[in-house]
């Protein structure tokens, strides 16, 4: 495989849920993190999912990934079923999940080193393309703890990226991240979805954020975890998070939310 | 350079403080010997080859023993964190039997192996073996299970994981408890040898031991004083490098 081939477009992944159930028993009881969940995630889609949290929408995402099973129902990736972690599904974690023992360019090659076609002179090039990609690529042989917080988030964002995987599946990557520097990775992750036509499955509890990256928005109620609503985002790209078109997405989306967060007595970040 | 100065004036201090009182006679030489007294002896001994031959004798013995006990302590401390049984299992024994004084083992050495290297040996291992299994088991599961969740997604499984994610992702732990083996091995030896008199060789133990026997508190105090050295060497030596890499990496520690 030649580093052209390993970097191309590929056909972004068709995901199909399938009547998902999950329930985790904790010492005050059972919790039904979801609860016959279907939902059919086309080809290069942005999809967001929403929710207060415990509404199972990162249950959902590791089910997705392969780190978990489902109690019952099944998710079908490009029409075949998930049993594991594969390299077409790159999950970005909260935590920037970055290995301290390894510099940035040894942590995006970890993936690439265990996907067999290239060589290493290869394997580099890639890890550096992806780099450039997130605007790191002065800082190959940087430490991941003199790195920012925003500057690990793309550090693990390109590592997610190399392999080349279809789908990206992102746990509130930004959560943890002060607000200019999420504003510079909302441009980022719709430039780079853009440019790699990806399918991006994308858990936050931020409506906002949810309405300026999604084409679409799944609202998710809390136990038992079931979808509550569904948004179609049509504004066009790329949005900025503080226009006020997507004020009135965002507005409309935190009304259905307050519905059920009300009744419940639950918080939730606008 | 102010830092090593310091050093050096309060060592200076130190041995000023000594001569001057071991002069002052209030305490014959056989209690308290000077400095010069010391320096003598380990003048006079490194010439006639005694100080070389019982260091080496001892290196000999610590560095199989040590190795021993790293070779089983690291991957048998690697699978009590991994897996419950053996957690429940060795690892407990590991836990209890690591409070026990390495001196304790002499005796039963002793009545097993008799007056033999092998007895010697036996006590090094006990002492270093438990803290390197203790040290590697907490090591591994002080790890944040993240490293292997994302390594799953990136396709690492069995021996790759092991190799490539929960061994370096340990190893500031597996340094520190190397660290804390070979102090414990040390100790277990200087034990060892100062009780079991063995006629396949004499080492530092045994020559500590001798200076007692013979009244020779020079001798006492200078090898005391050499077994410090080698110690401090070895930590300076085998084991800062690395502490200070991971420091570096890991962005850990402030004192540089």
């Amino acid at each position: 495989m030649s580093i052209e081939t390993a970097i191309t477009n590929i056909a972004p992944e068709r995901i199909e849920i399938d009547g998902v159930t999950k329930s985790f028993t904790t010492n005050r009881g059972t919790i039904v993190a979801l609860d016959n969940v279907s939902v059919k995630v086309a080809e290069g889609e942005f999809l967001c999912l929403v929710g207060p949290s415990g509404c199972g929408k990162s249950t959902l995402l590791n089910i997705i990934a392969g780190l978990d099973t489902p109690d019952s129902g099944r998710v079908l990736a490009n029409g075949e079923s998930v049993t594991g972690p594969g390299r077409d599904r790159m999950v970005m974690f909260q935590e920037h999940a970055l290995f301290p023992w390894l510099d940035v360019l040894g942590n995006v090659m970890f993936g690439l080193r265990l996907k067999p076609g290239l060589n290493n002179k290869e394997r580099k090039e890639v890890a550096k393309y992806y780099l450039d990609l997130v605007g790191l690529s002065k800082f190959l042989h940087a430490n991941i703890h003199e790195l920012s917080g925003g500057m690990k988030q793309r550090v693990a964002l390109a590592r997610a990226l190399a392999p080349n995987p279809r789908v990206l599946l992102m746990d509130e990557p930004f959560a943890a991240l002060d607000a200019l520097t999420r504003e510079q990775l909302y441009g980022d992750i719709q430039r780079i979805w853009e440019a790699r036509r990806k399918t991006i499955l994308f858990v936050t509890h931020n409506v906002r954020e949810a309405a300026c990256l999604g084409d679409r928005v799944l609202l998710f109620s809390p136990n038992p975890g079931r979808i509550h609503a569904e948004f179609q985002v049509t504004l066009p790209r790329a949005r900025d998070i503080n226009s006020v078109e997507l004020a009135h997405y965002s507005t409309e989306i935190t009304a259905a939310l307050k519905g059920f967060t009300n009744k419940q007595g639950m918080e939730v970040a606008e | 350079m102010i830092r090593s100065l310091s050093s050096i004036v309060f060592f200076l201090a130190l041995l000023l403080a000594w001569e001057f009182v071991a002069r002052s006679g209030h305490y014959s030489p056989v209690i308290l010997p000077s400095p010069l007294n010391v320096l003598e002896y380990i003048w006079q001994a490194t010439c006639d080859g005694t100080l070389w031959v019982a260091t080496l004798v001892t290196m000999k013995r610590l560095l199989l023993g040590y190795g021993l006990g790293l070779l089983f302590g690291i991957p048998l401390g690697l699978v009590t964190a991994r897996f419950r049984l053996l957690q429940d299992t060795l690892g407990l024994l590991a836990l209890g039997v690591q409070t026990l004084p390495s001196v304790c083992w002499v005796p039963l050495a002793l009545l097993w192996f008799g007056q033999t290297e092998a007895a010697m040996l036996f006590v090094v291992v006990m002492g270093t073996l438990w803290s390197v299994i203790i040290a590697t088991n907490d090591g591994v599961r002080a790890m944040p299970p993240i490293y292997l969740r994302a390594a799953r997604t990136m396709g690492s499984k069995g021996l790759h994981t092991w190799v490539k994610v929960i061994l370096p992702a340990s190893l500031p732990y597996l340094v520190g408890g190397m660290k804390q083996g070979w102090a414990f091995a040390w100790r277990s030896l200087m034990a060892a040898e100062i009780f079991v008199t063995i006629l396949t060789g004499f080492g530092l133990g045994q020559l500590l031991q001798y200076g007692r026997e013979l009244l020779a508190m020079d001798q006492v105090v200078a090898v005391m004083a050499i077994i410090v050295v080698i110690g401090l060497l070895a930590d300076r030596l085998l084991f800062s490098p690395w502490e200070r890499f991971f420091h570096k990496r890991w962005g850990t520690g402030s004192v540089k």
